[in-house]
Formats: C-alpha cells, structure tokens, sequence
C-alpha cells in the first residue's frame, strides 16, 4: 500500500483527526496503556475509563500473553495477574467496547501475535472494528510477516501499527513508512519496555529521522515514565506513550475506585506534559 | 542437501522472523555474515580445524552389538555425539557461531541453556575466544542442573537464573531476547537450537549438519550402505536437524524425531510440540507449539531438560507436514530405562535427551528385523544427568504411601503463571 492512500487528513480517518487536534491545540497527543484484565477485568474497565477521563488521546489495550518477549518486568508481570485473571483476547476487546460505549477517545489493541493467530486473524479484526478498536499493535510483527495481518486488518478499516527502533536503518524506515498505517510507532530505547531515569542522547535526531521518513504521524514509547520526561518527548513527537508507569500505579494496593483515581490523576498529570 | 529455507526464512509455511525491530537489523547482519561464512574457506577451515583439533570431530559411529541381538538381528549403530568436548553435539554450533560472532565484531555473548549443554558449550567456546559471556537458565533448571552451572561458572561464564514462567528454557530464551534486544549493537546471541527467528533455524542446521556428513559417509563404510532409518531426540530439534539433514534427499532412509512424552501424551505434562502441538508463533518463528486453545504457550515437561520445551525447529514442521519426518515419542520413564539398558548393554551413559532416541530405537529395530540397519544419534553423555537419574530412581524405587521427598522427583513449580 501507498503512502498516498492514507492522507493524515482524510475527513474520516480517526486517528488522522486526533493527531491533527492534537496539533491544532499546540500539544503531542498523549498515549497511555494498560492491560486487559490487569488485577481483573473490572478494574481494568475502570481503568481505562479513568485514562480517557484523565484526557488520553489514544488508548493502547494490552491483550497479556505468556512470552511477552518485548517487555521487561512492569508489563510481563501485569501479563501473569491478567491471565491468572484469566483475560483472553475476547476481554480485550470487551474492555475496548465498554471504553467505546463511553468515551471517543482512540484505542488501539497492543499484543502479540499468537493469542491473536489462536482467536483467527479475520475474526480478530472484524471483532476489534466491532468493538470500536481504531488499530493493532503488535510488536513481534515487523513490516515484513504482516502481509495477510493487513489484508484482514484493511478489510476492516483497522489500522496496522509498525515499530521502529533506533537500530532500524534508512531502508527499514523507508520499508515502515511503506506499510504504515494511522502512525508509527518509535521506540526510544534499545531495550524492553519500562522505566528509565533518562531518555537517550541522539532521541532529538533519531525521531526526526523517523519524522522525515514516515507519511504519518509518529509516537514515541518505551522508557517515557514521568510528566518531565513526556514533555521533553512531546516536544519531538506527535504523540507520547506512557505505559509501564501506568501500569505500575494501577498495581498499587487499593480499592477499585482509588485504582482509578489513582489512574486518572497520573494521566493528567501527563496530558498537562504534552503541551509543546 | 535440503534447498529451504527460502529468502525469508520460510520453510513452507513455517520459520520466519517474529521478533522486535530493533532486532531485525541484528538479523540481517547475522544473516549477511553466516552467507559469507559458508562460501568463505579460510572461515570453513578455521571451523574444520576447531572441530578437529578442539572439539575431538569425527566422532566415531559404532555398532551397538548388544543391542542389536536383542532386538532380533536389526543391525543397530549409534552416532557418537556423547563422545564430543563438552559432551554433546552442541558444541559445533557454538563454536561455529562464536567465530560469526568474532568476525561480525560482537563483544559479548549471551545464550539460554535447559539442561546446560549448550550453556557449557557456548561458555567453552567464548573462554576460547576471551569473549565476556552470559547464560541466561530457568531457575528451575538452575536447580535440576546444578552440575552444569557449575561448569559454566568454571569456564568464566555468568549463569543468570530466570525466574519468570515456568523457570525453563523458554523463559530463559525470552529473558535472552529481552537482554539481546538491550544489547543487540555489540552482544551475539548464540541460540541452541534450531529454533528462533531466521537465519537461526538454518545456521544452526549448517553447523550441527557435520553430524549427519560424517555419520553418511561413516555407515557406507562400515556397513557398505545408507541405513534404513535414522533415530534422534528432538526438543528444539538441533542434533536431530544435524544428522537427518544429510539424509533428507534420501527417500529410502526414514527420518524418526523422538519428542518428550513426559508423564504421557494424555496427560498434558510433556514436550512433544510436534505430536500435541499446533501451529503458532514461539521466540520468532512458526512452528509447531504446545499451546492453550487461546494461543497461551503451555508449559512443557519432561525428566531431561533438554526436551522440556513446548516448540520446535520450523523445518521439522515443515519436514513432518510433508510426510519426511516421523514422529514418535518415549516417556520418562521409558526414557529412564533405556538411560539403564544402554548403559549395561553398551556401556554407555547417555544424557536423558539422548535416552528418548535409545527408547524409540528399541521396538523400531525389531520391526526392521534381520537385515535391517537403524542409526541412533546419542547426541550426549549422560555425566550431567546421573544425579537426577539417582533420585529419579530411588523415588521409584521408594514403598508406595511413603514417597520420596518431593524435591527429590522434582522442584516444586512455582504455582503463579
């Protein structure tokens, strides 16, 4: 596919739209993420109202598998409480539509392939499009094995989401800016996901690089845990994910409603971050 | 030769490469290198001379005489893996990958272990090297296979117990991804098996492939023709893809993988991906895969840590969809007793891995009869093993209400997923 087909303008392209607003008001969009089924499904539910109430722009729904090969320890235990939960690909997308049922905010569904291939490709993107599910993350799928993941996900009006990392060279961001749909999304560290004190040196270069190369809008993830931090990124991106330090206050101890007022403050505290 | 996999890696509809981004310029660049390497003569003779002159290659092939009257006359001969330094056939790819590794300028090495032979393995071939090294090991195998971890730290290796999971050897392969991806740029990832995402499941059939040249030319010679099957473990599939690779283009001779049936292929608790399993996506690659019908990977078991693992090589699945590779499987306990039988028959110990061979070999030899030929790769000693098989026995062994310790079977697993 073309980067031509995909206009950041296009009058009904969602994702295209929020980043546009985004822009209009002079902020990155704010992205955040939380698990399906993290302790549970309600609280989960909670949760990512509390994160679109908080003014989140784009919601990523995590679907927990057992070999999170992308994540280091904040997300791959948030993983084990959401399958000892006993979440599945179905809760994710139930999460998804009851955030639907209350909230524009833009959601994206964040996993990895196999639960994905188990629940059947065309089901899965049929299902998510059902349940108000504007794209797919899934980060084990590099541009290359998605062919018949984007046909499904086309089909569906899903958008498709590839990563780039700053060991990917010019091809590769050439050959992600070919398939790239609704935005893509840039990995600031050489790692897994979580927390660090600092962002890396050349992160100004390396986004503008991505920048340059991409037909879309471009958000930056991994390691971005504190307002001060997401500021600094917003500055840089369209758009700022937060994730592992979300995921992390979540899991502190309290009811379901201090959970996700908990939530809610810390997300605003972010978005407040993403004014340029 | 087999001609697969294609330029992406696929074999059919198997292989691949599912992995974070930041490691697929990591993979081109190993991908480029071990397609020099293999055209490349000065790279092939250091790698000749190291099998040689270090790692004691050609392993010999012998007959199994005992073995054989026993079975009725089939004429049973065994491939010699044990016999490699360090005591398994795991050797030759890790000193094939260390080269790569030196020659593509990585600094440092990280590998994932089960039972520990490709962790002692690749610790040998990095202090060769002077080559700083980290094995990444379920802590539940830390424990099983504590001689092991002692040997690599002995060899100057950090062995980094791997809590998550199931404690085994697929969560010490997520936890060595997850410290590549950390350190892709200057680190080499030496996987074990031929498992993972492309060029792994290739490269590491090419260097393990010195098996099964050796053991064709080595059967002609003693027995003045090809055998009428081949006999290997499989788990990740690496000792298996070595010596069938060199028969695959030989339709007469049967290829038999033998997985981990554990406490039975009924009972959920064991490794036979191939047998049990379906297709998935595992550590980078599609393949057959011990999975829950939500596509949750499932935990695999078996007495030997090598086997405990719920995938397989991508080539083994494809080979087994053709119709090439048979598959069959040995339990534990079957396992265990033909440890015993080829120790007192043969008079050699092989490891448990190898053991699940020697237990399919048995019935398969009595039905090619007089006259037939069977190979069986042993493709390890079973010094690291003896412990285990100690207690393993004394639980059998133990009046029935008054069981053995726990811990003595088998560490308790922790119960949170």
């Amino acid at each position: 596919m073309s980067p031509a087909t995909h206009p950041v303008a296009a009058r009904d392209d969602r994702i295209a739209s929020m980043f546009a607003a985004a822009r209009d008001r002079g902020e990155a969009a704010l992205v955040t993420y939380l698990m399906a089924g993290d302790p549970d499904l309600a609280t989960a539910k909670a949760a990512a109202v509390a994160c679109a109430d908080g003014g989140t722009d784009l919601l990523e729904i995590g679907m927990p598998f057992s070999d999170p090969i992308a994540d280091g320890p904040t997300l791959q235990r948030a993983a084990e409480r959401a399958l000892a939960s006993g979440t599945t690909v179905a809760s994710a997308l139930e999460v998804a539509a009851h955030v639907r049922a209350r909230s524009q905010v833009r959601l994206a569904l964040m996993g990895y392939l196999n639960p994905v291939l188990s629940y059947g490709l065309e089901r899965f993107f049929a299902d998510a499009a059902r349940s108000g599910v504007d794209a797919v993350i899934l980060p084990d799928v590099p541009p290359e094995e998605a062919g018949e993941l984007r046909r499904f996900a086309d089909a569906a009006g899903v958008k498709t989401v590839f990563l780039l990392a700053p060991t990917s060279t010019e091809a590769r961001r050439r050959a992600a800016a070919e398939v790239a749909s609704g935005f893509l999304y840039f990995v600031s560290v050489t790692g897994v996901t979580g927390a660090r004190r600092a962002l890396p040196e050349d992160l100004a270069m390396r986004v503008a690089e991505v920048r340059a190369a991409s037909p879309v809008p471009v958000v930056v993830g991994f390691g971005v845990s504190t307002p001060a931090q997401a500021h600094e990124v917003a500055r840089l991106a369209d758009g700022v994910v937060v994730g592992s330090a979300l995921v992390a206050r979540l899991a502190e101890p309290g009811s379901r409603a201090a959970r996700a007022e908990r939530v809610r403050r810390f997300v605003r505290s972010l978005k407040r971050a993403m004014l340029r | 030769m087999t001609t697969l996999p294609d330029d992406r890696g696929r074999f059919g509809d198997y292989g691949g490469r599912f992995v974070p981004e930041t490691l697929i310029p990591a993979l081109d660049e190993l991908e480029a290198a071990w397609r020099a390497a293999r055209g490349d003569e000065v790279f092939q003779r250091e790698l000749d001379d190291l099998l040689r002159r270090f790692a004691g290659r050609p392993t010999p092939l012998g007959d199994a005489r005992r073995l054989s009257a026993d079975a009725g006359g089939c004429r049973v001969v065994l491939k010699r893996e044990d016999l490699c330094h360090t005591g398994a056939h795991k050797i030759n790819n890790t000193l094939g990958q260390v080269l790569l590794a030196r020659r593509m300028g990585k600094k440092r090495i990280i590998a994932e272990t089960g039972a520990g032979q490709h962790g002692v393995a690749t610790a040998t071939a990095a202090a060769l090297f002077g080559l700083p090294c980290e094995v990444y090991m379920g802590a539940l195998d830390v424990e099983r296979q504590a001689l092991n971890v002692f040997r690599m730290q002995l060899l100057g290796a950090r062995v980094v117990p791997v809590e998550s999971g199931s404690r085994t050897l697929k969560d010490a392969m997520n936890e060595a991804i997850r410290a590549w991806v950390t350190n892709v740029r200057d680190t080499h990832y030496i996987i074990g098996s031929v498992a993972g995402p492309h060029p792994y499941p290739a490269m590491v059939r090419d260097f393990q492939a010195v098996i099964g040249d050796e053991a064709r030319a080595q059967v002609q010679e003693l027995c003045g023709r090809l055998p009428d099957a081949v006999v290997a473990c499989v788990g990740g599939g690496s000792n298996a893809m070595g010596i069938f690779s060199a028969f695959v283009s030989d339709p007469g001779v049967k290829l038999v993988g033998v997985e981990a049936a554990g406490r039975g292929l009924a009972s959920g608790e064991h490794g036979a991906s191939l047998t049990k399993g379906r297709p998935g996506v595992l550590h980078g690659s599609r393949s057959y895969v011990l999975q829950t019908p939500e596509g949750q990977i499932a935990e695999a078991h078996s007495i030997s840590a090598g086997l405990d693992y719920p995938g397989v090589g991508p080539e083994l699945a494809y080979l087994k969809d053709e119709g090439r590779l048979t598959v069959t499987s040995a339990t534990d306990a079957e396992a265990l007793e033909a440890l015993q039988y080829l120790a007192r028959t043969e008079g050699i110990i092989p490891a448990l891995e190898s053991a699940h061979a020697v237990a399919a070999a048995l019935p398969l030899a009595r039905e090619l009869g007089p006259g037939g030929l069977l190979m069986v790769n042993v493709s390890g000693r079973g010094d690291k093993d003896v412990e285990q098989v100690r207690r393993a026995l004394a639980a059998l062994a133990a009046p029935p209400g008054r069981k053995a310790k726990p811990k003595a079977a088998r560490p308790a697993r922790r119960s949170a997923r």
